[in-house]
Parts: C-alpha cells; structure tokens; sequence
C-alpha cells in the first residue's frame, strides 16, 4: 500500500510534467497542424533559464520564472519567424526535418551555454516531504501539481472566455473559414508558438528543482510528452492531461513492479497500442484524418 | 533518364569506385568512404519506401540494428559462419517489418511517422536493456571479421570493395524495381492512394512489401556495419541514427537513387567538416538541415534541378 | 438467383455518413452492354453510390452484384480484377508520373510482374513489358494523345486529362465501366469528342454508368436514365420519359438547367 502510493506520487509528478509538454505539442499542432519536433529543447532551455536565473544571478523565484518563460517563448517566436514561416510546401516530412534540424542547433546552443554539465537547482520552497501513510510525498511534487492545475484552467478559460482563445479554436478547425471570416491566421500562428513554446518552458522551470538540467535533457521529455499527447488525442487540451498523468503513473508502476530499465520502453509501447486501436486517443474528437 | 543513361551512370559509378580503392591508401579515407557505402545502403532502402512509395519512416534505424545484433549474436555467442549468419539477419529484420507493418502502415502521414518513431524507439531500447544476449548500453564486442570461403575481408581495401559491389547490386536492383510494373505501383501510391486502387492496385500488400523489402536492406547494412567494426552499442541504432537516414534521403533528393548516394555522402561527410567548428558543430549542423529544407525542400538533386530550370526559363524569354 | 443480361445488380443500398443519409433504397440493374444515365442534382448520391459500387466504402445495407457474383465484401481492387473500373468527379492522375506510365499502372491488373520477377527481369517479364507499352500506346492512341506520352501527365490541358483518365480506366479492360461527370470542365467541341468516345467504348461491349450534369450529351447517349434526388431513386425510365417524369421535373430539372451552365 505505502509502495503503490509512493509510485502514485513519483507517477503525478512526472505526469503532470509530460501533461505539460503534451499541452504545448496539442496547442500547437490544433492550430498549424505541425509537430514540433524541437519542442523538447524548449524545455531544456526553460529548465536551464531557470537554474541560471534563479541560482547564479539570485533573481527571487516568482521574477525568475516568467521571465525565463517569456525569453523561451520569444525564442519560440524567433523560431517561428525564421525557420518555419519561410517554408513554402508545409508538406510532414520537411517540417519534420526542420524542426529535428532547430532541435539539434537549439541543442547546440544549449550546450555553448550552459556546458556539457548538469545543473541543479533548489526546491521552489524549503519543506522537509510530507508523509501520506508512510509515503513521502516532496513539496516540489505538490508545486508542480498546483502549478499545472492552474496552467490548465487557465488555458480552459482562454480557449472558451476569450475572443483570441476562440478565435485559435476557428482557426484549429478551419484556417480557410478563419480566413475568411477576418481571423488573422498569422497571428494565430505566431500565438500558438509562443504560448506551446513558453508551456514546454513552464515544464522545464518547475522540474528544475527535481532533476539535473542538462543541455541534452529536452529529447526524451519532448518524445514522452509527445506520445503523452498522442494517448489523450492530439489536439485536445484534456487529452494532453489524461494522456500525460496516464503515462506518468503507468510509467511509474512500470519501474516499480517490472524493470526500471524498461522505463522508458512504457510511453512508446502506449504509443503503439493506441495508434493500432484507437488513433485519435482516448478522447480524441471522432473521427481523425489519418492524412 | 533512360536505360542507356543508365548503363552509362553504372560504368562510371564501378569505374570510380575500382579507381577509388585501388589509388587510396589512407585507412581513414578508406574507413570513411566504407561509412558512406553503408550510408547509401540505409538511404536507398529508405528511399524506396519513403521516397517512392510516400510513407514516413522514423524507425528504420531499428532494421539496421536488427541486421547488426543478429548476426554479432550469431557469429560470436553461437559461432556461426558470417556467410549463414546473413541470412539470419536479413530474414529477422524482414519477419519483425512484416509483423509491425500490417498494423503501422494502415496509418499515414504524421501518425505513420510517430508510429514508426515507437517502434524506432522500442527495438532500441530493448538492444540496450536485453543485456544478457546485447551486451546491454556497453555495447557488444569480439564480433569476428567477415569470411566468405577462403577470403577474410578484413583490410580497409577489401572491404571497401565488398561493400561499394554490394551498393552497385543494391542500386541496380532498386532501379530495376522502380522501372517495373511494381515500381510504378508504389509511385502511384505515393501520387494518389485512392486512384492507386482505383486501378486494380492492392495497396496494402504493395506497401508492406516495399516495407519488408527495405527493412531487410537496412539489416544488410547492419550487417556489413558489424563485421566492419567488430563491436557495436545501442547509440548507432537510436532515434537520432533513424533521422540521419531521413535526412539523408530528403537532402539527396526523394525518389532519386543517385539522391541516396549523394545525401549519403554528404550526411556522412559533414560531420567530418564540422570537426573544425568543434564545440559549435552541432549549431552548424542543425543550421544546415534547417537551410537546405527551408530553401530546397525537393533536396540538393531536385534542387538544383529547379533551380537550372528557373534560370534557363529566364533566359529564354 | 442470377440474371443473365444484367451485369451490375444493385439491391436494397443505404449508407449514411452520421446524419447525413447519402443513399436509401437505391435499387437498379444495369443492362449488358448498355449506357445508363445517373443523375441527380448536387448532393443527391451519385458519387457516393460510385463509391459503394467500386468498393471505397461499405454500403451499410444492400448487395452490389457484378455479374452474377455478389462483390459485397470485395476489396477495390479485387473489384476492378473482375472489371469494375471508374474516373474520378476531380481528376485523379498520378501527376509525377508520365501520360504513359499513367496508362501502364492502369495496366497493373492485367500484368503479373512481381517484386522477385523485376529484379531479375526474366525474359517473361521483358516481354510482358513491351507487351505492356504497345497497349498503353494504343490506349492513348484511342484517345488521342499518342503524341504526349511522354509528357508528365499534370501538364496536360485540363480537358486531356479527363481523356486520359478515361484511357487508364479503359487499361484495366472492364466489363463495367464508371465515369463520374467526365464532360466537366470540357468545352463543346471537347464535350461531343467525349460523347463519341463514350459510344465507341461502348461499342466494344463495355458497359457504362455515366453521372453527368450535360443533359444534352446524357439525353441522347443513355439507353436508360436513373434518377437520385437526396439519396432515394426518384425515377428509372428512357430518356424521353424521364425528360417529361413530373417528379423529376420538380425535383432535378428545373434546378438542373441552371446548375448545368453556371458551374
Ligand atoms: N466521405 C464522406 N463523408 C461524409 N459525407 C459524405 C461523404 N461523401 C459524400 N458525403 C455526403 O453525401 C451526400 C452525397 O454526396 P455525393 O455522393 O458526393 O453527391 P453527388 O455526387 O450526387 O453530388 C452529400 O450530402 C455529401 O456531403
Ligand atoms: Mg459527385
């Protein structure tokens, strides 16, 4: 019992993470029907941003923490801008390539950066872990739950209060018909950038404090919050979440009860079985065009 | 380009290659145009699958893995000849595309990508978690050098023969597909699925058949890789090495042999170059990889081509 | 129970999309040999029931019987093996392949050359090759555009390439032959070189269902019209009584005019 729930703790926690990173790959293909292969790297740089800000320069957490998200998102936009808006034949398979290409150079920069060393940071606030019935249970955990309940009702009332948050919904639909009725598209591109790009930032800044942040940490967190996303439905905002707490914990039982080996075997294998049975994820809107 | 052209285009490709091997001595020159024989392999079976036939792979690292780690398991633990280890390798790699393919490649465009990604991802991961028959992340060693009857291709000369004729047969016989009634089959699928079928083509079966054709390529080239080097690890197979081969195919140029060739050699070259640029390597590479898609998304052959054909249509007005 | 002189029976066929029902009832045979007319206006089911009859799609409901044999649970292109073939409402070329290799995958039933047999180009499979291209080239002698072989096929005029949509079906050598709206986008002079081809394919003892909105070219080369109006078969007579069928008038013709010219 203590065991399952010490899983369950360690399985909220990274889910809640790859929820994020789900969250900014499904916002971002909703609107521009691209899949960001260098999503990843957004997180490592938000993750990085966030240790250099708050540990070397001793900026207070909560000024540490936007900024480093609007600098990623403002990378993001860069991105958008120079690499992704100058294509002509947005065709898969060569924007696959462009952004595995930003992935690499953004891995690149990350280590001129930072260097080949992993940082780490302290946690958001300096609580010993609290014990839930014999399981420990880390403050971080617990920001990072709060932070990311919040993130996600906050998108929630965006996507359904606001005129822009609609007008994206229009766009994810149609971007003829968003065209024609005035919406304009381009920015609603760069939008969905920069708020996907700055999400993958806000994973990285709260796992900061739980992990080592290194320049090359940002593949696998982007390839599990894809398939993260790819589980709940990509393109939906609450796909993203089930997806990415469902991988999360069966990842974690996964490594307690099988092999820590396999960990990362788990999110790849979900993979596979909801694209052979269900490929428009769990909750994924109807029918999916298969392209 | 027409059958004569063709001949034309073999000739002089086994003549550069005779010229090559017989006046380079250098082991490191010989070792890196090997490294690029292997490439071309990897490239061309991706090609056919991906270029001619319009379906994403972003796993066929995995057959190349396949082909390596079946015959060093075969030939070192077991102590099979290397000549019976082949077919071993091939078949494995052939048998485990035909058992992922029925189910993958119902799926297109970016779902096929990301389930071929997974399986990508999977066959990696148990090469580097298996270790009791891989070897496990530190990679297995003491895979003995490939003998055929008497010959032991050993040398840096030797085997860059072998491997340059086996890229010379695999290159014909990839033409000689594309040419035939098949060949065209899979362009049409790639051009329209829905016509393709609509004139008599059975698209499923076409697509996993070039699917298990070109997974066993790849496993060709693992297992040349392995008895190349005698010790292979997990990293050579990963994600990262499965979007080498896409880039390769799409630099070169989609649907174009000599395409493979050429984003083969470039692909294997570049890293080389960028040797200079040191810690800013991986900053030049991604920026070339952005480049050449942004400006030349039909890749360096059709780009090229485009571009000579702007110009001329300029200059005739 | 098989019927001799009817090459397609179509029994009892619904089929909805959501809520959207596309076809009901649909119940008709084609004569051997014949040219029947299908027409309707927009929306009405035509190509839907092109769809359901060559396989695209199960009908939810109801048999499709191509000669005597019920093709129900057939595969696309097992269908066209028995000789079903059909165009396209929108052109569907394989436009990075040439005019000739267009007609050539046309000819994919009716060669055999596999995989093994391309890499070492037996000598059975060379001469099914070129036995392979002298077809394709009469093909596109019948239609014309011989002389463009070996231009790439999405640079043909638009008009051309409707023909040639038609050649690649022909290559399959049907029994039946499908043509959805094939005179759209043609002018006149195109149009009536269309209706002579028409009567010429049938004439070699193809049978056709053609869907077309030019009801002069309809009118005078179908034996037989059958009407669809919201996915119900509203009428099945010659031309001439269905050209004077009130409900048809109300419910096609009067739109149809108008719809016909100002596409
Ligand atoms: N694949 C499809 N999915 C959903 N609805 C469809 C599909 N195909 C056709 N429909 C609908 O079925 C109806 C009949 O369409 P169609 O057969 O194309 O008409 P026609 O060819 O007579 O103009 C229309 O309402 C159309 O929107
Ligand atoms: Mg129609």
């Amino acid at each position: 019992m203590q065991e399952i729930l010490q899983y369950l703790f360690s399985g909220l926690t990274n889910g809640a993470i790859y929820a994020v990173i789900a969250l900014g790959f499904s916002m971002l293909y909703s609107s521009t029907e691209l899949i960001n292969f260098a999503h990843g790297e957004f997180v490592m740089l938000g993750a990085l941003c966030m240790v250099t800000l708050a540990v070397n320069l001793g900026f207070p957490l909560i000024p540490a923490f936007f900024l480093s998200i609007c600098a990623v998102a403002a990378a993001g936009l860069l991105f958008e801008r120079l690499a992704i808006r100058p294509v002509r034949h947005p065709e898969p398979i060569v924007l696959i390539i462009i952004t595995v290409g930003a992935s690499i150079f953004l891995r690149g920069v990350g280590m001129l950066i930072w260097g080949k060393d992993a940082h780490s940071m302290p946690p958001f606030s300096q609580h010993p872990p609290l014990d839930v019935a014999g399981a420990r249970l880390l403050i971080q955990s617990i920001w990072i739950l709060i932070i990311v309940a919040a993130l996600t009702a906050a998108l929630q009332m965006f996507y359904r209060r606001t005129l822009t948050g609609k007008a994206m919904t229009a766009c994810a639909v149609s971007k003829k018909a968003a065209w024609i009725v005035g919406i304009p598209t381009k920015w609603m591109v760069m939008l969905a950038f920069g708020l996907s790009t700055g999400m993958g930032a806000v994973a990285g800044a709260i796992i900061a404090p739980i992990t080592m942040s290194s320049y090359d940490m940002g593949t696998m967190l982007g390839l599990k919050g894809f398939c993260a996303a790819m589980l709940g439905g990509l393109g939906s905002l609450w796909g993203a979440i089930l997806g990415g707490f469902l991988l999360g914990i069966l990842e974690a039982l996964g490594v307690g009860y099988i092999s820590s080996g396999l960990k990362d075997a788990t999110a790849f294998v979900l993979l596979l079985l909801v694209l052979y049975v269900r490929p428009q994820g769990i909750i994924g809107a109807g029918e999916v065009k298969r392209f | 380009m027409n059958d004569k052209a063709h001949k034309i285009a073999y000739a002089v490709f086994a003549l550069a290659v005779i010229l090559l091997g017989w006046q380079v001595d250098n082991q490191y020159y010989l070792q890196l145009m090997i490294f690029i024989g292997l490439n071309t392999l990897l490239a061309l079976s991706l090609n056919m699958l991906m270029g001619y036939a319009g379906q994403i792979s972003l796993g066929h690292a995995a057959f190349y893995g396949i082909g390596a780690y079946v015959t060093a398991i075969l030939t070192t633990t077991y102590q099979v000849a290397p000549v019976l280890a082949l077919p071993a390798a091939v078949g494995t790699a052939m048998l485990v595309a035909w058992i992922v393919g029925i189910p993958t490649l119902r799926l297109s465009g970016y779902y096929l990508g990301m389930g071929t990604l997974g399986f990508g991802m999977i066959v990696h991961i148990v090469l580097r978690e298996w270790s009791s028959v891989t070897g496990g992340a530190s990679g297995f060693v003491g895979i003995p050098p490939l003998e055929i009857g008497l010959v032991v291709f050993a040398s840096g000369k030797n085997y860059f023969f072998l491997v340059w004729a086996v890229v010379l047969l695999c290159l014909i016989m990839c033409r000689r597909i594309i040419d035939s009634r098949v060949g065209r089959a899979l362009r049409s699928i790639h051009d329209g699925e829905k016509a393709a079928a609509a004139v008599g083509v059975d698209t499923k079966k076409l697509k996993l058949q070039v699917f298990v054709f070109s997974a066993g390529m790849a496993a060709l080239a693992g297992f040349l890789y392995a008895h190349l080097v005698y010790f292979i690890s997990p990293g050579t197979f990963s994600f990262v090495a499965s979007i080498r081969i896409v880039t390769m195919v799409v630099i070169g140029g989609m649907a174009s042999i000599w395409g493979a060739l050429l984003g083969a050699s470039l692909l294997t070259l570049l890293p080389e170059w960028l040797h200079a640029f040191s810690e800013f390597e991986m900053v030049v590479y991604g920026l070339i990889l952005m480049g050449v898609m942004i400006f030349l998304p039909r890749g360096l052959t059709r780009g090229v081509l485009d571009v000579y054909e702007r110009y001329r249509k300029n200059h005739d007005r | 129970m098989t019927d001799n002189s009817h090459l397609l029976e179509i029994r009892d066929i619904h089929k909805a999309f959501g809520g959207v029902r596309a076809l009901r009832e649909i119940d008709f045979s084609l004569e051997k040999g014949s040219i029947t007319g299908l027409i309707g206006p927009n929306g009405a089911g035509k190509t839907t029931l092109f769809n359901v009859i060559t396989g695209v799609f199960p009908a939810d409901r109801g048999e499709i019987r191509f000669a005597g044999q019920s093709v129900t649970s057939y595969a696309v292109h097992e269908r066209v093996e028995l000789g079903i073939a059909r165009t396209f409402q929108n052109v569907e070329l394989f436009e990075s392949m040439t005019v000739l290799e267009n007609i050539l995958v046309g000819l994919h039933t009716r060669t055999r050359c596999g995989m093994i047999g391309s890499i070492f180009k037996f000598p059975r499979i060379r001469r099914e090759e070129k036995q392979a291209r002298k077809r394709a080239t009469e093909l596109l002698e019948f239609v014309d555009l011989a002389d463009h072989a070996p231009r790439r096929s999405s640079d043909l005029p638009f008009g051309w390439q409707r023909l040639l949509e038609v050649a690649r079906a022909m290559a399959a050598a049907p029994r039946l032959l499908l043509l959805d709206e094939p005179a759209a986008g043609l002018n006149m002079s195109e149009t009536r070189q269309l209706g002579d081809l028409i009567h010429q394919i049938r004439d070699q003892g193809i049978t056709i269902l053609l869907v077309e909105h030019d009801m002069s070219l309809t009118m005078s080369i179908s034996d037989k019209i059958v009407v669809l109006d919201q996915g119900r078969k509203i009428a099945e007579d010659t031309p001439r009584s269905v050209q004077s069928d009130e409900a048809v008038m109300a419910a096609y013709l009067g739109k149809g005019k108008n719809s016909g010219h100002g596409r």
